[in-house]
């Protein structure tokens, strides 16, 4: 095992400025991830040839793959750094800022637009109060297995990293946020405010700029059945299409 | 309505839950956080959230929950909270699951329990192994769907530096830096609620997230908000050692069953499954027989610690601990615990499913925090609609979650923190909702604003600018080391005055530290010096209060001072249970109080005091986790009522 580890980053000192690359040398250690080379590199910032240079700005916050902030592109691969481990990585390990989101600095970028879009199909199960009115409704074990799944969506943004569909030109909302409206139609409450929830969805860069390409599934660290959410919300759409037109 | 705002400081379940409520209730809400909020520490809870909703037919109750707690606390905590806490818990988990919290359900469709340490009811629910996700999500949603209608503004990686008080010392406002364009900015409002989470990076590698500086507690306490119980932190008995942060393994690994054991010889060098079941010592099940795995996790990190440093019998003299559930099938490991086995995998490469996991204690909570009061009713429960409740010393200041000294005394039990999170935040809402009713709100003057977001940005300024040989990465990681060694499991004074020492040379360090960064765009390293020195005070604070504490209490250990009980085979006639509670009566008498750290700006040390503790539903008694005991202590009381003695 070689002594030290070989990393390239992609760097930008301000979100305007132009982008450069910088080559590390750090010292390994056992059970090493990301973070803690760019740990390593804060502790004594200095490139490849012994240059003093800034230490890499980058976001994290649990180091446990459930909050989303650290995913960056590794070796190619849009992922959570805190789950990427060196004993795995080819070497040089390239680092990169997301490419579908404006960089901030380094390899952190602003993904605001997930959460504008949640906002916009209604991310959210409305209730008549946040006083006592006893239990929720009941609930088939069988749903919670599958309604768990979508809920561990982190907002990281690999799916839509991957998804060709979503560019920085256009406002498609991307597929974690139509798994999550497809979460919410399924809670027994938030089903009954499907309505408004599928009109926006149905809005613009809503679900008709998919090409179901499927990357997205392939992308996402938690495994959520985002096609299948496309799906069952195509089928929704076209149910209440009829029963709108029916009622009319 | 601008004066009507109030300003929230931390998007985790507490400030989320003061956030929605507070909406609910007519104000507009400001709310910062130094991420996005869903990225909010928070999101790390595995286990679950505890509320005596007794759906298993147990008998438990709310009662039997707030007696668990103050026990569970070695009755630090003002008892008015907590009771009204305990007797919420059920309507907070009720109400999580109607906004659409993903809890386990049992096959007829209900909210599911498990059994977590330091209780024997199933109280505890949980969404898979990532209950505090699911709870903040939910939280998120309902604060987004304020957001949308125009009652929530969101400054998000946006870091607090410094409250704004007026002349009369009432909060109206806060100053905020935009951390990726790194200017300052007023932003007013009538009140501030503090729901920064704790304080733990002071610790080095911890179970925390990266987040956890406790800069906003920092910034408050040297602005002359209260700090209680700073000694008061929290070991999670099950860690995984990792390079960059110490991950768990949530204690429902222990609930689900998971047993702990070592080698029962010394220096046995055999793989785990070459050892027979003769020749494990299951430690915990046979030192505690009741409560077996499942005692209450200070009793857990001191054994699983002194297991392997004093008496030597860690897994191949190193300090780890096997916690082992191969003997439960996949299937239902997967079903009741996925999640968190599959970060142990991730990070360790190994599958727990079919090899013991090796533990070792780490840093993981803090009861501490800054001192928030309350005003109780006739019966002893929190008067609703108070705006005293969750209010710090400071007028118009609040605290809340993580971040409050409330609710757990001198220990957490587990899934008690998730609960009172919600629950404080969900009072804090109302609180500013009274707050705002009765009172003539505080106008902050623009010049005040403008002058304070001056004195901030030349503050930073300053900092950029240092230039020193130091990193300020390096002091820190020299800091948590140190707090890790010599103020975490057991403390010892002679090492604290050390630690002393050595907390005041990195404050003399960091001055000549370097902001290693000059640029004026996402510096993570100019804004660290700040970060650090708020952690560097706070450590003081800590240190200090360990080292003035002379007794044991909850997860403050100093053996020195300890006061054990008289083993159990000892007859109840038998003079050492008097001695024993002799010592205890006079130790309750003279440590039984919060201790209260104030900054003071002319030393480099905080000034201590002491307040008593509100226990007036439960006497102290001695904690008895071994199940006997209890009639002696019964019997020494009815002795003293006899000869007039007691209190
Ligand atoms: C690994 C782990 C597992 C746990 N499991 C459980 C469990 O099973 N059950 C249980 O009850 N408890 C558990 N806990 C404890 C519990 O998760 C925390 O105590 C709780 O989530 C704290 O919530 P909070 O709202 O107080 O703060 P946090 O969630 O920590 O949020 C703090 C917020 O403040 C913001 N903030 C901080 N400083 C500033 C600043 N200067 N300016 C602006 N914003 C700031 C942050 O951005 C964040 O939004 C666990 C803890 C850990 C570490
Ligand atoms: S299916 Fe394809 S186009 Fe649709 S969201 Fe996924 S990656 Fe994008
Ligand atoms: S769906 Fe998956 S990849 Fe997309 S944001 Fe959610 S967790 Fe990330
Ligand atoms: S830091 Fe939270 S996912 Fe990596």
């Amino acid at each position: 095992m070689s002594t030290t580890v070989e990393v390239r980053i992609k760097r930008q000192d301000s979100p305007n400025a132009p982008a450069y690359w910088t080559e590390f040398s750090i010292a390994y250690e056992e059970g090493m991830n990301v973070i803690s080379l760019l740990q390593a590199i804060r502790r004594d910032p200095k490139d490849k040839s012994g240059k003093s240079v800034a230490p890499v700005t980058w976001e994290s916050s649990c180091l446990e793959e459930v909050c989303g902030a650290c995913t960056m592109v590794i070796n190619g691969n849009v992922r959570q750094a805190c789950t990427a481990l060196v004993d795995k990585l080819e070497q040089p390990i390239q680092l990169e800022p997301m490419s579908k989101f404006p960089v901030e600095r380094d390899l952190r970028v602003n993904r605001q637009r997930i959460f504008d879009n949640l906002k916009k199909v209604n991310g959210w199960v409305e209730i008549d109060g946040y006083h006592d009115q006893g239990p929720g409704p009941r609930q088939d074990p069988n749903d919670q297995t599958t309604t768990y799944k979508y809920s561990e969506c982190m907002s990281c943004g690999c799916c839509m990293e991957v998804c060709p569909q979503f560019t920085t030109l256009n406002d498609f909302m991307g597929a974690a946020v139509l798994g999550q409206a497809r979460l919410f139609n399924m809670h027994p409450t938030g089903a009954m405010q499907m309505g408004p929830r599928l009109d926006a969805v149905t809005s613009e860069g809503g679900i008709q700029d998919c090409g179901l390409a499927q990357q997205c599934v392939k992308a996402c660290p938690k495994h959520i059945p985002l096609v299948e959410a496309i799906g069952q919300l195509q089928r929704d759409i076209t149910i209440n299409k009829v029963f709108g037109a029916l009622k009319k | 309505m601008s004066d009507k705002r109030v300003l929230i400081v931390g998007g985790g379940l507490a400030g989320l839950a003061a956030a929605m409520k507070a909406c609910e209730l007519g104000l507009e809400v400001d709310i910062f956080s130094m991420v996005h909020v869903k990225r909010s520490h928070s999101v790390c809870a595995q286990g679950g959230i505890n509320g005596a909703v007794n759906t298993k037919g147990e008998g438990d109750s709310p009662y039997i929950h707030f007696v668990d707690t103050v026990k569970g606390g070695d009755f630090l905590a003002d008892q008015p909270p907590v009771l009204s806490m305990c007797e919420a818990a059920p309507a907070v988990i009720n109400l999580m699951d109607r906004l659409g919290v993903t809890f386990n359900r049992t096959p007829e469709g209900l909210l599911d329990f498990r059994r977590f340490g330091g209780t024997l009811h199933h109280r505890t629910a949980f969404a898979g192994a990532s209950t505090g996700q699911q709870l903040l999500y939910g939280l998120d949603e309902q604060v987004r769907r304020w957001e949308a209608q125009g009652k929530v503004r969101k400054f998000e990686n946006w870091e607090f530096t410094r409250l704004i008080l007026d002349s009369e010392g009432k909060a109206v406002g806060i100053v905020a830096q935009d951390l990726t364009t790194m200017e300052f900015k007023s932003f007013p409002g009538f009140a501030v609620v503090l729901a920064t989470g704790g304080p733990g990076l002071m610790f080095g590698k911890t179970t925390n997230s990266t987040i956890n500086f406790g800069s906003a507690t920092a910034a408050a306490y040297k602005q002359g908000v209260w700090y209680g119980n700073p000694e008061m932190v929290q070991i999670h008995p099950t860690g995984i050692p990792g390079s960059d942060k110490l991950r768990l393994i949530s204690e429902s690994a222990r609930g689900e069953g998971g047993r702990v054991w070592v080698p029962r010889n010394k220096g046995d060098k055999r793989a785990w499954n070459e050892i027979p079941p003769a020749e494990r010592y299951y430690f915990l099940e046979e030192r505690y027989p009741l409560y077996g795995n499942l005692v209450p996790r200070d009793i857990a990190s001191r054994e699983i610690a002194l297991i392997c440093t004093k008496e030597g019998l860690g897994i191949g003299g190193r300090n780890a601990v096997y916690l082992d559930l191969t003997h439960r099938s996949e299937e239902y490991l997967l079903k009741k615990l996925g999640a968190i086995l599959d970060i142990y995998e991730k990070f360790r490469g190994v599958d727990p499913k079919k090899v013991p996991m090796e533990i070792y204690p780490a840093y993981h909570y803090s009861m501490g925090g800054l001192y928030a009061g309350y005003e109780a009713d006739a019966t002893g429960r929190l008067l609703k609609d108070s705006p005293q409740n969750q209010m710090t010393n400071i007028p118009g200041v609040y605290a809340v979650g993580e971040a409050d000294h409330q609710y757990h005394g001198a220990n957490r039990l587990g899934a008690n923190s998730l609960m009172s999170c919600i629950f404080a935040g969900l009072v804090t809402g109302e609180s500013v909702a009274a707050l705002a009713k009765n009172s003539k709100t505080a106008e902050a003057p623009s010049s005040l604003l403008e002058s304070e977001c001056k004195r901030e940005d030349e503050t930073y300024k300053k900092l950029l600018a240092q230039d020193g040989a130091e990193n300020p990465f390096v002091i820190h990681k020299e800091l948590g080391d140190a707090m890790s060694a010599f103020c975490l499991i057991e403390r010892h004074n002679d090492e604290l005055v050390k630690l002393q020492g050595m907390v005041d040379s990195y404050a003399e360090r960091l001055k000549k530290a370097s902001s290693l960064d000059k640029s004026g765009s996402g510096n993570m390293s100019a804004v660290f010096l700040r970060q650090l020195d708020g952690m560097i005070t706070m450590a003081k604070a800590v240190v200090d209060a360990a080292l003035l504490r002379d007794e044991c209490r909850g997860a403050h250990s100093k053996p020195a001072f300890d006061n054990p009980a008289p083993s159990k085979e000892t007859p109840i006639e038998d003079p050492a249970w008097t001695a024993y509670y002799e010592k205890f009566l006079a130790q309750t008498q003279t440590w039984l109080k919060t201790t209260v750290a104030k900054y003071d700006p002319s030393k480099s040390h905080p000034t201590i005091e002491y307040k008593d503790v509100d226990t007036r539903h439960l006497s102290p008694e001695p904690r008895d986790y071994t199940g006997v005991g209890k009639k002696a202590w019964k019997k020494f009381m009815d002795n003293r009522k006899a000869t007039g003695a007691a209190a």
